[in-house]
């Protein structure tokens, strides 16, 4: 091919030519941004407008009365017991079903990728409670945990202890953790599953020459393999265990016990109550809670990569 | 170097050559030392060590696997029990629900009245029924109206959802596939905080919106924010940006606009995610609990899955078939395109 140097042409060639090129980049951002704009348009309307909005009306007196009050909502909201209980409710239930959703998933699909049976119908039994609506089970959790239900019908009959009141105590807690890991981990398990199916075949094997047993094997290669996995099922975990109020709502209602009372029973009576100025600004606070919490994954999710790298 | 030294370097790695011949020790060890008796005990002894070894290490795999499938076994179980358990009793009549489980919903908010009856009760696990019959069905099909205006709510709201948000999120992610420049990239770091964001957040600004825009408690309210979702966007991108550049390259020196890399070359070849997106969305909406509880004021505008707990205490007996009936769409579009969904996702998740 014909090498053409920049020296070699008249002015008025490189001028014609940086036009062009201008008008390619133009006409490749205004294609991709094409592509774009449906979506860019709805996120505008539907949640940045809206948002950026709702900072506004944080720092305001009432939706009515828009004289500017600085961070009297913030403490208000801050102070308010109804609102640190709810967080405070939130962040254990998360705190607590994320990691061991994580581990119990990863347990599974590490017995999963080992030699056993029937391993492609067991996945699919797991992954099948993903695609069942909280709703169609709820009946099914009720009779289970209600006061009279089958749980405590068998505590009383086989084990002859007393009654407990599965969805009023701590313990709902515990109901509350075993619902979202029976619904969560299919999916993680897959997850972790293709991961490990990932891991190059050729470096276990070496291992095993080298003398690494299993449990060398799973700290030392595959964990570090599974890295951006943990990270990538830890953030689905988060998203999903925000979701919890789903079943929340649906077993115990509006108003539940103490330690059942989350963000979004929170919300939710604010919304009944129209009280704006609370609204926006706990959705703020939590906006920004969640920022930092993610900024921290992504943070560490990147040092253990270039930690590790090498 | 020196030209003399060399020569004699060379000439010492000669003889060194020749030597590893000569050298060569006598194979002389312990084995060659035995008598042709000793060497057959030798050898058999070490086979039955060996046999040993071997034997001991399959036992060991064949406990851990035991132990994996009993594990596995019980989480399956668990897992599946539920739904059996719901499809089963949903075949048995009233009077025997009421039966078994009267006494339940009886300690329930909302269904107090006639609780002494049940009193003496205890509940009853029942997996069979012991007469099989559809009167639950019929009764929940042919006389209760309701019911089947809220699933026909629920259908109205999922499907647009889905095939809204599929299109829009297709577009948006080919874009940024394609195009990366620093300002792009910041934008998709926006949507992808967008799509953390739990439900708590975002209802609010929705709701404010759907507000100013006059469209509270109408359909309009869910399923436009619905369709801008950034979920699917987030993982589409992900999976498309694993396509070969080099397809799409290939297309443009022949000529194709980017409407035609779009619809020929990019979308067949995330076909996959598409379909595991188009699931996920399904079975997420189809579930959905805050949106229609925050924006649809009207009861009779809600879908059955909030509707479904609200009715649970006053009428049990036909609840179960509800509840069948409502888990029916989801788990049927899941054995369809399971293998559809494990690949799409699991590829989308590993980078």
């Amino acid at each position: 091919m014909e090498n053409i140097k920049r020296s070699d042409l008249s002015p008025k060639q490189i001028r014609q030519k940086k036009l062009h090129h201008t008008v390619r980049r133009i006409k490749d951002w205004g294609i991709s941004t094409g592509f774009l704009l449906p979506s860019l348009a709805g996120v505008m309307l539907f949640f940045f407008v809206p948002f950026a909005m709702l900072i506004v009306m944080s720092f305001q007196k009432s939706a009515t009365n828009s004289s500017f009050v600085g961070f009297e909502n913030y403490k208000n909201v801050l102070t308010n017991d109804a609102f640190l209980e709810a967080s405070e409710n939130t962040a254990v239930l998360s705190a607590i079903a994320v990691p061991l959703g994580v581990l119990l998933s990863l347990m599974l699909a590490l017995i999963l990728n080992s030699k056993i049976p029937a391993r492609s119908t067991f996945r699919s039994i797991l992954l099948t409670p993903m695609m069942v609506p909280v709703a169609s089970v709820v009946l099914m959790w009720q009779v289970f945990f209600s006061y009279n239900g089958i749980l405590n019908g068998w505590l009383v009959q086989l084990f002859s202890l007393d009654r407990i009141d599965w969805m009023k105590d701590e313990l709902g807690q515990i109901v509350i953790i075993f619902l979202f890991l029976w619904k969560n981990l299919g999916l993680n398990i897959i997850l972790f599953l293709s991961a490990l199916n990932n891991i190059p075949q050729e470096i276990i094997e070496s291992s095993v020459m080298d003398g690494a047993g299993a449990v060398r094997r799973f700290f030392s290669i595959r964990l570090y393999y599974l890295g951006p996995t943990v990270f990538f099922v830890t953030i689905m975990s988060l998203i999903n265990s925000f979701k919890i109020f789903r079943e929340e709502y649906l077993l115990t209602g509006d108003y539940p016990y103490g330690k059942l009372y989350t963000l979004q029973h929170f919300m939710n009576n604010k919304f009944q109550h129209l009280d704006y100025s609370q609204l926006s600004t706990g959705a703020v606070i939590m906006c920004i809670v969640m920022i930092i919490i993610v900024g921290i994954l992504f943070i560490t999710e990147s040092r253990l990569d270039s930690g590790t790298e090498e | 170097m020196d030209q003399e030294l060399r020569k004699q370097r060379r000439k010492q790695a000669t003889l060194a050559r020749r030597n590893v011949y000569k050298e060569t020790p006598d194979v002389s060890s312990y084995y060659s030392s035995l008598s042709p008796d000793e060497r057959i005990k030798f050898v058999s002894r070490a086979r039955s060590v060996n046999a040993r070894e071997m034997a001991r290490r399959t036992l060991k795999r064949r406990i851990f696997t035991v132990i994996g499938v009993i594990v596995i076994s019980a989480a399956a179980l668990l897992a599946i029990f539920p739904i059996f358990f719901t499809f089963l009793n949903s075949f048995m009549s009233s009077s025997e629900i009421d039966a078994n489980y009267g006494v339940i919903f009886q300690s329930l908010p909302g269904g107090s009245q006639g609780a002494a009856r049940f009193l003496s009760m205890r509940p009853q696990l029942q997996l069979i029924p012991q007469q099989v019959s559809a009167e639950q069905y019929s009764r929940l099909l042919f006389m209760t109206p309701s019911y089947l205006f809220r699933y026909w709510n629920s259908i109205l709201l999922t499907v647009p959802i889905v095939a809204g948000q599929l299109i829009v999120a297709c577009l948006a992610s080919y874009s940024f596939t394609r195009y990366r420049r620093k300002r792009r990239e910041i934008l998709f770091f926006a949507y992808v905080i967008l799509m953390l964001m739990p439900f708590q957040v975002t209802l609010v600004p929705n709701y404010l919106i759907s507000d100013k825009l006059n469209l509270l408690d109408s359909y309009a309210s869910i399923i436009l924010p619905g369709i801008f979702s950034t979920f699917s966007i987030y993982l589409l991108t992900k999976y498309m940006r694993q396509i070969p550049s080099a397809y799409i390259e290939a297309a443009k020196i022949d000529g194709a606009g980017e409407w035609q890399i779009f619809a020929h070359i990019v979308m067949p070849n995330c076909r996959n995610a598409v379909v595991a997106m188009a699931i996920l969305l399904f079975i997420d909406y189809w579930n959905m609990v805050e949106q229609p509880l925050i924006m649809l004021s009207s009861d009779e505008k809600r879908p059955l899955s909030v509707f479904l707990a609200q009715v649970n205490m006053d009428e049990i007996g036909m609840a179960f078939a509800a509840c069948a009936l409502y888990m029916l769409p989801p788990l049927l579009v899941f054995l369809r395109g399971e293998d559809y969904l494990v690949e799409g996702v699991s590829k989308a998740g590993i980078k």
